[in-house]
């Protein structure tokens, strides 16, 4: 006799995306130097002190948060969240080195058996790769690589903390460039507390001889992450620059709120990729992190080119719109993206493309991907001021829902102070489509592969754009967040 | 090598499938004609297992209960469908995609996997059939192809994965004559003992190309009557009303073929 089959769709199994253990759910005990709960100045204080911080950088965080004291938490974006206790965060945390770290050699074995675990080891990094990784464990960097062949060409990569000491100049003068510490709520926060980050100099001329990499990791409990990255190319330099990170489990909300801040000068290029892998959160919403992120670039000299690619599919939500500020004549900004919730993430991310100078250009690729119950919102600003005259915009929103509970939704903002500006938007939402399942299958490929193969193929266009082995360990990323969404 | 009978399957309440009885004996190639919304797809989309159908009846396949295998487990345990509207997959490359699909299958059955260079040499030698070059298989999966484009590939994908049981849906629905030509002598090479295959088709012109052993007239969910090769000239002539109503008389031993 017949089994019967009923017409419940492939969302039965989609659902099971959302009860994905999170692969790399783990705590390493590190012994850490920890602040008392709370922000008041005292804190900024301890923390400025701590750090063996200059006055004006002082002042510069007492402003800040005088001002953020003035600012409430924007509502605007289409996410949900229980309200933040901002006292009830414990704004400074260290792990405490054994010595000071002079080779990967002497970098804490427990450390390094972390990044082994998240199969990124310092060592395996260094020999086979040549990428230089800048460590982030909490808020302190542990170690830094490739320093000397670095400095052989002028290139400087450090963390923020040791830049504040050793070029407290380029710091002061570049330091709230893009990102003033008014700029928005969490920026402001950021300023007002940040602990450190990474700090990268290309000088006149230099095309940098290795793409610079930071793993960052949320690793103490309850520990707001407030790091900031300054990049700055001078004339005619080129950095392509690497983020990447993950996250243990915690069962109570991590705040994060980085502050990226980018400039290129006269002729000058920055690639700037992302693969966001923090803890998402379980099957009903609960812990995960919370990624409020400032990311702006500044093309401030003519013929400069800023590119933003992205790949996050971690957070509970997200809320960020890395942007460029293209102020001089000729200059580029692009943004590629690919962003996928799942589960009860959520995300409001795009990007913010700001003309000012001549002939720029910009280009906007939003690839969103919906499953379980997660929701996507695409967030963009093309604003072309009256001075931008022959600037261009392209910009394309797509968005692959998977299962019958997820959600996408596409906002884009477009302001043309000028005649001459030409604006393109495309936007389009697909359904994963069943027809492409059951033609996959019936090839013989199993439904999950299926998923997997056919996301990919949505999000080629962005995966092109970044470097090789970054390319490789996004697809599988985007693999692994898909595994048990079917079958 | 596939036997059907009594098989029902209704969508929403709407019964489109209503006994259907047909067996296919290896390498056998029987044609189903009939009318639009008489059901034949609807036979294909229940044998390759879509979901959505609630279906009865048995459909034996290799001794096995074809039913109740999952897509996938039909498709490695030989069967296969050319679909009516190969759908497309943006940003997956048609070799690679094919290359998956076999290697797959190959895993299913415990058989070792083609590298990338052994496929790419078996697929050159599989496309001279259906006269593709190179530059089909670097460019994603039916996205922009033409309609007779869909079709060839349909084709070659069946030549790769060399199944036991090919279903044709209307594979010769928007081909010119020469599309259509190279389809059908693609298909008849890949023609022989071991597989058998089922025409579905509106038209008797196909059947001058794919010369079927057998031919079913579909209406109304059933089959109503079955005939050698000579039966689709009949049907071109009077049309499927005209068979319905000479045949009422004869249902009752319509279906089984042989």
């Amino acid at each position: 006799m017949s089994a019967p089959t009923t017409s419940t769709g492939i969302s039965d199994e989609v659902r099971e995306l959302a009860n994905q253990e999170y692969q790399y759910g783990f705590v390493t005990d590190l012994e850490t130097d920890v602040a008392p709960r709370g922000l008041n100045e005292d804190i900024i204080r301890l923390i400025s002190s701590k750090k063996n911080e200059p006055d004006w950088l002082l002042e510069w965080r007492l402003r800040a948060y005088r001002h953020w004291t003035t600012l409430t938490a924007p509502t605007w974006q289409h996410v949900t969240y229980g309200p933040v206790d901002y006292q009830d965060i414990i704004y400074y945390a260290a792990p405490k080195p054994k010595k000071r770290v002079e080779s990967m050699d002497e970098v804490d074995p427990e450390l390094r058996e972390m990044f082994d675990k998240l199969g990124i080891s310092l060592g395996e990094q260094e020999r086979l790769s040549g990428v230089a990784v800048d460590a982030i464990v909490d808020s302190v960097s542990v170690a830094t690589t490739f320093k000397d062949k670095l400095a052989e060409v002028g290139v400087i990569f450090c963390s923020f903390s040791e830049a504040v000491q050793e070029h407290p100049d380029l710091v002061r003068q570049y330091l709230g460039s893009v990102v003033p510490y008014n700029d928005n709520f969490f920026a402001c926060l950021n300023a007002a507390v940040f602990t450190d980050g990474s700090f990268c100099y290309i000088p006149k001329g230099v095309r940098c001889p290795m793409e610079l990499s930071t793993y960052f990791r949320i690793n103490a409990a309850d520990t707001g992450q407030f790091e900031r990255t300054l990049i700055i190319a001078e004339e005619g330099a080129y950095v392509s620059y690497l983020e990447g990170c993950t996250a243990p489990v915690r069962d109570t909300n991590q705040l994060h709120a980085a502050v990226v801040e980018l400039v290129a000068l006269n002729d000058a290029q920055i690639k700037y990729s992302t693969v966001q892998n923090w803890y998402p959160g379980d099957a009903d919403g609960n812990g995960g992190v919370y990624n409020f992120v400032t990311k702006r670039g500044m093309a401030s000299g003519r013929n400069a080119k800023i590119s933003w690619t992205q790949v996050e599919t971690g957070s509970s939500i997200t809320w960020k719109y890395p942007g460029v500020v293209l102020k001089g004549d000729n200059s580029v900004g692009e943004f590629y993206s690919v962003a996928l919730t799942a589960r009860r993430q959520q995300a409001d991310t795009g990007s913010k493309m700001v003309h000012i100078g001549k002939n720029t250009k910009s280009t906007i690729i939003s690839k969103a991907i919906s499953a379980g119950h997660g929701q996507n919102t695409y967030r963009g600003l093309v604003d072309m001021r009256h001075s931008a005259v022959g600037a261009r915009n392209f910009t394309q929103c797509d968005s692959l829902l998977i299962g019958k509970d997820s959600g996408a939704h596409t906002l884009p903002y477009i302001e043309v102070k000028n005649q001459t500006g030409q604006v393109e938007h495309e936007a389009s939402t697909s359904k994963i489509g069943e027809e492409q399942l059951l033609y996959c299958r019936q090839r013989g490929i199993p439904e999950e592969e299926a998923v997997s193969m056919i996301v990919n193929g949505f999000c080629r266009e962005v995966f092109k754009m970044l470097p090789m082995e970054f390319a490789v360990e996004a697809q599988k990323l985007l693999t692994v967040s898909l595994e048990g969404s079917v079958g | 090598m596939l036997k059907i009978e009594e098989l029902h399957a209704s969508i929403e309440d709407k019964e489109i499938l209503r006994g259907v009885n047909l067996q296919l004996k290896p390498g056998e190639v029987h044609a189903i004609m009939g009318p639009n919304g008489s059901g034949k797809s609807t036979l294909a989309s229940v044998l390759i297992g879509r979901e959505g159908y609630l279906v009865s009846g048995s459909v034996t396949y290799e001794g096995q209960d074809l039913l109740t295998l999952s897509p996938e487990e039909r498709a490695a345990a030989g069967v296969f469908l050319a679909f009516q509207h190969p759908v497309e997959i943006p940003g997956v490359g048609n070799m690679y995609f094919m290359r998956t699909a076999l290697n797959s299958l190959r895993r299913q059955r415990g058989e070792e996997e083609l590298d990338p260079v052994d496929f790419l040499a078996l697929a050159q030698e599989k496309m001279k059939l259906v006269e593709m070059d190179q530059t089909f298989m670097n460019r994603s999966v039916n996205e922009g192809f033409s309609g007779g484009e869909k079709k060839r590939n349909e084709i070659l994908q069946m030549a790769i994965l060399e199944p036991k049981l090919a279903i044709l849906d209307e594979t010769d629905s928007g081909l010119d004559i020469d599309a259509l030509r190279v389809v059908a002598s693609g298909v008849n090479a890949l023609r022989s003992e071991g597989r058998s295959m089922l025409v579905i088709t509106h038209h008797q012109r196909l059947l001058d190309y794919i010369v079927p052993d057998q031919v079913h007239v579909m209406t109304a969910g059933r089959i109503v009557r079955s005939g050698g090769k000579d039966l689709a000239v009949e049907l071109e002539a009077h049309g499927y009303t005209g068979t319905q109503e000479a045949d009422a008389g004869r249902l009752s031993t319509a279906g089984i073929s042989r």
